[in-house]
């Protein structure tokens, strides 16, 4: 099993190393397109700015690598949110991947939305052996609409996709490294799959 | 629905664990990864790791204690204690942590917080705020509560969000140590002049205290030290309780 997560310089991939670590495999982090081709599964994390992240994609030539990829990919966070059409975040354009837009949250919540959420209408085996209405670990301001590739919703002002499925692409808002026993079970499934 | 989050302290010196009542007298409490390990297993929603002995020498025992808390916890910590620049808070996120929390150091030098934000992005960032009420007014405290300043509370907690802060700590230092109850109505104030999450800090005592700093106090978590350090409130119980009171948490 060759594991790699894209290297980008986005922020906390320690946590996602030993999250797989936990799990007894090794994730590299790399930004070759050889080894990031040549991987089993692939992880695009994310956290930070959304027109930033997809600037330093851009330079490194990834942002027309990943909407290529044949193996299943994982976008974490603002990964998921960058593999959308378009964010309202720096009005950034995105991979367009999943046919949804990223919008932010209004004031009448406390924006950033942080901690325990429950997800729902969970389907897709991403989500095997994991209970309907799971909490996850979330810190978020912008959320992707409701739409047709879905497999998971949460509501905070409003429901939303907190899971996205098109192909051999997912994107899961929550950041399934900080969400204890569930979030290493959607890991183990996405290695699995 | 976001539920309200549970925030076992853990104040290190010297890569150990302690708590001080009112920020003295310190009594160990252990191990650090060990008791960061156990509270993930108990429930605890995220855990606070304070270097209260934050010195250049202990800095490196910090480093090498967040890297193993990352290593083996699987859910979210923040680090704070003597982080004063933007290569500080580097070093931290990439041995693992997931927030770090500035304090006296964002007072001294507010451009700190932007420079975080905007570096790192703001939901890494939290705004520790020590404040004391004097004569009605709430004014903002460092070092530990140690130094009053004329700061007060609720203006410097709008500077702070509007200068990019994730969220709030509030710890009252009337209340810190006497197990009497968290400020809630200062919480309260906080909580409808900023639209950032609060962590309420200090006076957690029993379980009907984390109720009120919820329903009254309008916190979106609360954190407390040895009322869980000694097993006085275990962390199961209190979620339960708090549930039962039609607040959600997560179980």
């Amino acid at each position: 099993m060759k594991l790699s997560i894209v290297n980008y310089g986005a922020g906390n991939i320690k946590s996602i190393q030993f999250a797989f670590q936990r799990l007894g495999y090794n994730a590299v982090l790399t930004e070759c397109p050889e080894e990031i081709i040549a991987s089993d599964k692939v992880i695009f994390p994310g956290v930070g700015e959304a027109s930033s992240a997809m600037e330093k994609l851009k330079q490194s030539g990834l942002d027309r690598l990943i909407p290529t990829l044949k193996q299943p990919v994982l976008g974490i966070c603002l990964g998921m949110q960058l593999m959308c059409q378009h964010s309202e975040e720096g009005d950034t354009k995105g991979l367009g991947i999943f046919d949804v837009s990223v919008k932010r949250f209004s004031n009448k919540v406390k924006v950033p939305q942080m901690g325990w959420n429950i997800i729902s209408n969970l389907k897709s085996g991403l989500f095997k052996d994991i209970k309907e209405k799971e909490y996850m670990y979330l810190v978020h301001s912008y959320y992707a609409e409701p739409c047709a590739e879905a497999i998971a919703t949460s509501d905070y002002e409003l429901e939303y996709a907190s899971a996205l499925e098109n192909d051999n692409f997912y994107g899961v808002q929550f950041h399934p490294e900080k969400s204890s026993k569930a979030g290493a079970q959607l890991l183990k499934n996405f290695i699995e799959l | 629905m976001l539920t309200k989050r549970i925030v076992p302290c853990l104040d290190i010196k010297n890569g150990r664990t302690v708590k001080g009542v009112n920020f003295v007298d310190l009594r160990d409490a252990g191990d650090p990864v060990v008791l960061a390990k156990q509270y993930a297993d108990l429930g605890a929603d995220e855990l606070v790791f304070l270097d209260i002995a934050a010195t250049l020498e202990n800095r490196k025992t910090m480093h090498d204690m967040v890297l193993k808390v990352a290593e083996q916890v699987n859910i979210p910590f923040t680090v704070g204690g003597g982080i004063s620049s933007v290569e500080d808070v580097d070093d931290l996120l990439h041995c693992g942590a997931d927030k770090v929390s500035i304090n006296s150091s964002a007072v001294k030098r507010p451009d700190l917080i932007s420079e975080l934000s905007d570096k790192f992005g703001s939901q890494c960032v939290v705004v520790a705020i020590d404040a004391k009420e004097v004569e009605g007014e709430w004014l903002v405290h460092l070092a530990g509560g140690t130094i009053p300043t004329d700061l007060n509370l609720f203006e410097w907690a709008k500077e702070v969000e509007q200068r990019g802060a994730g969220e709030i700590l509030f710890t009252s230092m009337n209340h810190d140590g006497t197990k009497a109850g968290f400020a809630n109505k200062a919480l309260a104030k906080l909580s409808s002049l900023v639209n950032i999450p609060i962590i309420a800090s200090g006076g957690a005592g029993s379980i009907e205290h984390f109720v009120a700093v919820f329903k009254e106090g309008k916190a979106d978590a609360a954190l407390a030290a040895s009322v869980f350090h000694f097993g006085e409130i275990p962390i199961a119980e209190l979620k339960e309780a708090l549930r039962t009171e039609n607040i959600e948490v997560r179980l």
